[in-house]
């Protein structure tokens, strides 16, 4: 919160995921770049129409893998063959085949924190403040409403303009909504 | 129900409704929302005030195991298990289902899972919340069950031995207890932001505020939330195939007659799921009546899960058979004994209580009308329930009853320590339950709607051929 009453962006209210995929295909030809959609649920092939990197989640992942994998090994091979080795039945102290069970837990156990707090992480959560929270109909994000918004720091943005190409995408509400 | 038509039957088999009428995206998230918005029904504190108070016996029980010893329960030579790795293993069997339609079932794109899948992962964790109880009271000493984990501590100078099937199982059965947990909350982030935007009052707002995390639906937010979604799908699914296989381990690597074979991992799987879908089936058809669900939790749903129940029965009923030939065939002479006492000994009760509830009871559901009828398929739910406790039961005390001299052998029976603290779980599987579906949505909003927006397109021609002979108004939500 910088400056008072500076602009965020442009919000317009869609009824249809089908209109909302429509703008966002129109504001990218239109020369947008800088924009935001809020929709209740995942839309398939959004992230494409927006031009959106894919996410880098699954890269964070792999090496919670490979963490788990490591951490699990030399647990193993520690404790059993160097910290307290133990005669039992005659096995071996370390022999990867029952080793395999701890490994494979492990390894699943690290990929799943790094996945959820990943996944937390990359949104920026948790974050209890955000300018599309100013928007007057923004409950409607999480129930049945498709919103797209033009950021105000977009070289083609203009209060005007922008608002009379989003009403042409078939708006039904448009509003500037401060940072 | 109404009869289905012709023309809804065709287009039933076409594309599945996974909704009864035509609610759209608002009425689902009436319908799921209010139920934890509407002021506390009389009949809620009612069930509280019984479930709690099963639970708190439970407590009891525990409390005078702790103090006393382990010997209060009716476990000694030769059955040296008995009701507890029981129960433990009959409540992580039951918790599969969940992970099953979680996981798997989103692997391979099933839509009907949507509107059962926040449900069916809640009794996951419920379920392995019951079963931890066990193993952390059987070691004994209570106060120090941590020793099972490899916590360098001052009383505890040297390591756990991880060359044993008993250490894989703590891990297995931590580590599905926690994904679970972490799976189950990442899906109901998006849904927490929908009560939190629908929240009137201070508390709530803060609340549900805190726990949706500042969630707001943008773009970037499904974009990662859907590739952790995958990922942990992708890792519950051999995830809890693991976790039923190395519960089998703890009696598979052992050299005991009865429990000694290479075909318990996939049985216990199968039974596992069996019970655990037996076990979503009683609790959706109470849960959809109560909250008036009827037109998201549909009976094709239902009839879903009836199918999985006859499969997976059958499967059961299989491994039954290939054990007993294998123990007749293998030329063991102890493997032998071992199975025809099962049948035939002491226990032989059990044993053909769980092949009548296991085998046979499923069998009704080759019949269509039999999937659809809602009070027959609860009984049956139920008593495949009781099935696959006696399955448990019978592997555990007919394999340790006779031991390889006849004057170590034995007949278990349980004590009212025993009873009531398997009772008493069922209270607290009950409780979470009770306020689960008070606090929390008990339908994943957001992936139902991302469902029908998707059915929605390929079912545009479709719906328009049924309109005219339907007639039927949309089924909004309950008040």
């Amino acid at each position: 919160m910088a400056e008072k009453h500076s602009i965020h962006g442009l919000v317009a209210d869609f009824d249809s995921p089908d209109k909302l995929m429509g703008a966002i295909k129109e504001a990218r030809k239109a020369g947008y770049t800088k924009m935001e959609a809020y929709t209740p649920f995942p839309i398939h092939g959004i992230d494409d129409a927006m031009g959106a990197k894919p996410s880098i989640l699954g890269y964070l992942i792999l090496c919670g893998s490979a963490t788990g994998l490591t951490i699990a090994i030399l647990l193993q091979w520690w404790t059993g063959a160097v910290a307290y080795p133990l005669v039992i039945a005659g096995k071996p102290f370390f022999s990867y085949e029952p080793s395999i069970p701890i490994i494979f837990e492990l390894t699943v156990l690290l990929s799943a924190f790094v996945a959820v707090f990943g996944m937390i992480g990359l949104n920026g959560l948790p974050r209890l403040y955000h300018p599309i929270f100013n928007y007057s109909g923004h409950k409607g994000i999480t129930d049945d409403r498709f919103v797209l918004v033009i950021e105000a720091s977009d070289r083609e943005f203009d209060a005007t303009a922008t608002r009379d190409f989003l009403a042409a995408q078939g708006a039904d509400k448009m509003e500037l909504i401060e940072a | 129900m109404a009869e289905l038509t012709r023309e809804q039957e065709m287009k039933e088999r076409l594309s599945p409704s996974l909704t009864d009428g035509h609610p759209s995206f608002h009425d689902v998230t009436e319908a799921v929302s209010i139920i934890s918005e509407v002021k506390t029904h009389r009949n809620w504190y009612i069930a509280l005030a019984i479930t709690s108070s099963i639970t708190g016996m439970m407590g009891l029980m525990l409390a005078y195991l702790i103090a006393t010893g382990v010997g209060v329960w009716g476990n000694n030579q030769p059955v040296g298990w008995g009701w507890d790795i029981t129960n433990f293993v009959f409540w992580i069997g039951i918790g599969h289902a969940g992970t099953l339609i979680s996981a798997i079932l989103f692997l391979f794109r099933q839509k009907w899972r949507t509107s059962i899948n926040r449900f069916a992962e809640a009794m996951t964790l419920f379920a392995v919340a019951c079963a931890a109880i066990y193993p952390g009271v059987h070691v004994g000493r209570a106060w120090r069950a941590y020793w099972l984990f490899p916590i360098p501590n001052e009383f505890l100078d040297m390591w756990q031995n991880f060359r044993s099937p008993l250490l894989w199982d703590v891990f297995a059965v931590s580590t599905y207890g926690t994904v679970s947990a972490l799976f189950w909350y990442v899906g109901l982030i998006p849904d927490l932001a929908t009560i939190r935007d629908r929240a009137t009052t201070k508390g709530r707002q803060i609340a549900y505020g805190i726990a949706s995390l500042g969630w707001r639906g943008s773009a970037t937010h499904w974009k990662n939330y859907e590739k952790a979604y995958m990922i942990l799908a992708g890792l519950s699914t051999p995830l809890v195939l693991s976790v039923h296989t190395i519960v089998s381990f703890d009696f598979a690597v052992s050299i005991i007659p009865g429990w000694h074979t290479t075909i318990f991992p996939p049985y216990f799987v199968a039974g596992a799921i069996f019970s655990g879908f037996a076990m979503v089936v009683t609790l959706m058809v109470m849960a959809r009546w109560i909250y008036k669900v009827e037109h998201l939790v549909t009976l094709t749903h239902l009839e879903n899960m009836n199918k999985v129940i006859l499969a997976t029965g059958t499967i059961v009923g299989y491994a039954y058979a290939t054990e007993f030939f294998i123990a007749l065939y293998s030329g063991n002479p102890y493997e032998k004994y071992v199975f025809m006492n099962r049948a035939m000994g002491p226990y032989a009760w059990a044993y053909w209580t769980m092949v009548s509830c296991n085998v046979i009871s499923p069998q009704f559901f080759w019949f269509r009308s039999l999937r659809r009828n809602i009070p027959f398929m609860f009984f049956i739910s139920i008593i495949v329930n009781i099935g696959m406790w006696f399955e448990r039961f019978v592997i555990i005390a007919t394999s340790l009853h006779r031991d390889f001299l006849p004057s170590s052998w034995g007949y278990f029976r349980p004590t009212f320590v025993d009873i009531l603290t398997f009772f008493g779980t069922f209270g607290l599987f009950l409780t979470l339950f009770v306020f689960f579906t008070r606090f929390l949505p008990i339908i994943a909003i957001s992936e139902v709607k991302g469902m029908m927006s998707a059915n929605a397109h390929e079912k545009h021609y479709l719906d328009e051929a049924v309109a005219a002979s339907e007639g039927k108004e949309p089924v909004g939500a309950a008040h």
